[in-house]
């Protein structure tokens, strides 16, 4: 079943903690009240112009065996597959915030707003991301798997966790995002510039638990593999 | 406290018209638009680097003394241009062939702008001939290479090895930085330097761009 999802920019705006974190600045440092004034103004340009939508698609382990294989030049062992093997229900996913937050920031460069841009750019790329989750916990809740079960959605996408980012080719193939105006280009970039995509993994929240201690996990820079399941944490009641 | 005390500090500030009011009055009253430069909008975004450096500010505060800092150089490059004034040095950068990712490679221009540099930006998705040609042309010590992605990459071993079949490679030095690159990458290509971060990649240009030839 392959479904569309648009939501309202106001329902996709991200933590502001987030927001800061890509600036650069720690949790438990209070940014000043300038940088603060850029916040808000970026947040109300996102506001003003995201058109945050995503398409969803199951897919049975089989047929995503075969989009995760891609061109052959995955990392020879990832969590992903043990993951996915674990897993009870799986979906193809690509979401986007739209063009015209990535058009803005261009000229707002041009326009010497430099602090502006790099800003609008942190809650767009933070918002991208949490279309990720917003789409697993719609999904969740259509399934009725509540977290207070010990039961987790969680998304993962190519060019991480040793899934090649080559591996866009197989997914676009099969979920076809240009539904929703996602494009790829001939480098595996996808446009707009603020989308994401990947698989959606849903099963006992215990799947998800993998130390990062991969080969590629050394070049990693996000390591959101910790964050993302210890914000979720099994609760004790998990049956 | 001297005008160019007062620049550097409006600078730190961010505060963009302040520093252009008082470029405007320094050049008014005399005042050499070389020292400006150099006393004034570089001592301040000297100051700011090492705040950063420090962590007593962060990145928002730093693209605000930029933007400071550009009023202010707007006032001054026409007559730095008459008069001929060397600058630490000149920069191609831009994001490699099939990339279109930007921000990162934005920052590194700006903070070089802030070192003294003059920076030649050609944008993203670039050749391996325009990086090469583009410094040629304008007599650059130094090309800044930006790519996001594993399929990106390889473009930038096209550009070093362009830099060296062309004999350039003691004129020409070659960093590259992005999300996907690594030090190993860069030395695996014969880049000459790895910036992991827009601050990082300034002090090796700086370093760079002493290297004698």
């Amino acid at each position: 079943m392959k479904q569309r999802i648009e939501w309202r920019p106001a329902d996709t705006l991200p933590e502001r903690r987030e927001v800061l974190r890509l600036q650069g600045i720690p949790a438990g440092v209070d940014p000043s009240r300038r940088v603060l004034s850029i916040v808000e103004s970026a947040e109300a340009v996102y506001l003003e112009i995201a058109e945050p939508r995503a398409l969803v698609a199951d897919i049975s382990m089989e047929a995503f065996a075969a989009v995760y294989r891609g061109e052959g030049r995955n990392a020879p062992v990832t969590p992903i597959e043990a993951v996915v093997l674990r897993a009870d229900a799986l979906a193809l996913f690509a979401a986007t915030v739209g063009a015209r937050v990535t058009d803005r920031i261009r000229t707002l460069f041009a326009e010497n707003e430099p602090a502006l841009a790099v800003m609008v750019d942190a809650v767009a790329s933070a918002a991208a991301d949490c279309l990720t989750h917003l789409i697993a916990d719609r999904r969740a809740a259509l399934a009725d798997d509540a977290a207070g079960r010990g039961r987790l959605t969680l998304g993962y996408s190519p060019g991480y966790c040793g899934w090649h980012v080559s591996g866009q080719r197989a997914l676009f193939a099969c979920l076809q995002p240009e539904a929703i105006g996602v494009t790829l280009n001939a480098s595996c970039l996808m446009d707009p510039l603020k989308s994401v995509s990947g698989v959606l993994a849903a099963g006992p929240a215990d799947i998800h638990r993998f130390a990062p201690g991969y080969e590629f996990c050394a070049d990693c820079r996000t390591k959101t593999c910790i964050g993302r399941v210890q914000r979720w944490p099994i609760p004790a009641s998990a049956g | 406290m001297s005008i160019l005390s007062d620049i550097a500090a409006s600078l730190q500030r961010g505060e963009d018209e302040e520093v252009a009011s008082l470029v405007r009055q320094a050049l008014d009253d005399g005042q050499d638009a070389v020292a400006i430069l150099h006393g004034g909008l570089i001592a301040g975004m000297g100051v700011v680097g090492e705040q950063f450096r420090e962590r007593e500010i962060f990145l928002p505060d730093v693209l605000l003394a930029a933007r400071a800092m550009y009023a202010g150089l707007a006032l001054l490059k026409p007559l730095l241009a008459k008069d001929g004034v060397p600058t630490a040095g000149t920069v191609v950068i831009g994001s490699v062939r099939g990339d279109l990712h930007d921000i990162g490679k934005n920052l590194v221009g700006i903070m070089l702008a802030g070192a003294g540099f003059d920076v030649v930006d050609l944008g993203s998705d670039v050749a391996p001939e325009r990086f090469v040609d583009a410094a040629c042309d304008r007599g650059a010590s130094v090309i800044g290479l930006s790519a996001l992605l594993t399929t990106t990459m390889p473009v930038m071993k096209d550009v070093v090895e362009l830099v060296r079949a062309r004999g350039l490679q003691d004129r020409i030095k070659v960093i590259v930085g992005g999300a996907a690159v690594s030090d190993a990458w860069a030395r695996q290509i014969g880049a000459d330097a790895y910036g992991y971060d827009a601050a990082s990649a300034v002090e090796r240009v700086r370093a760079l761009a002493r290297t004698p030839a």
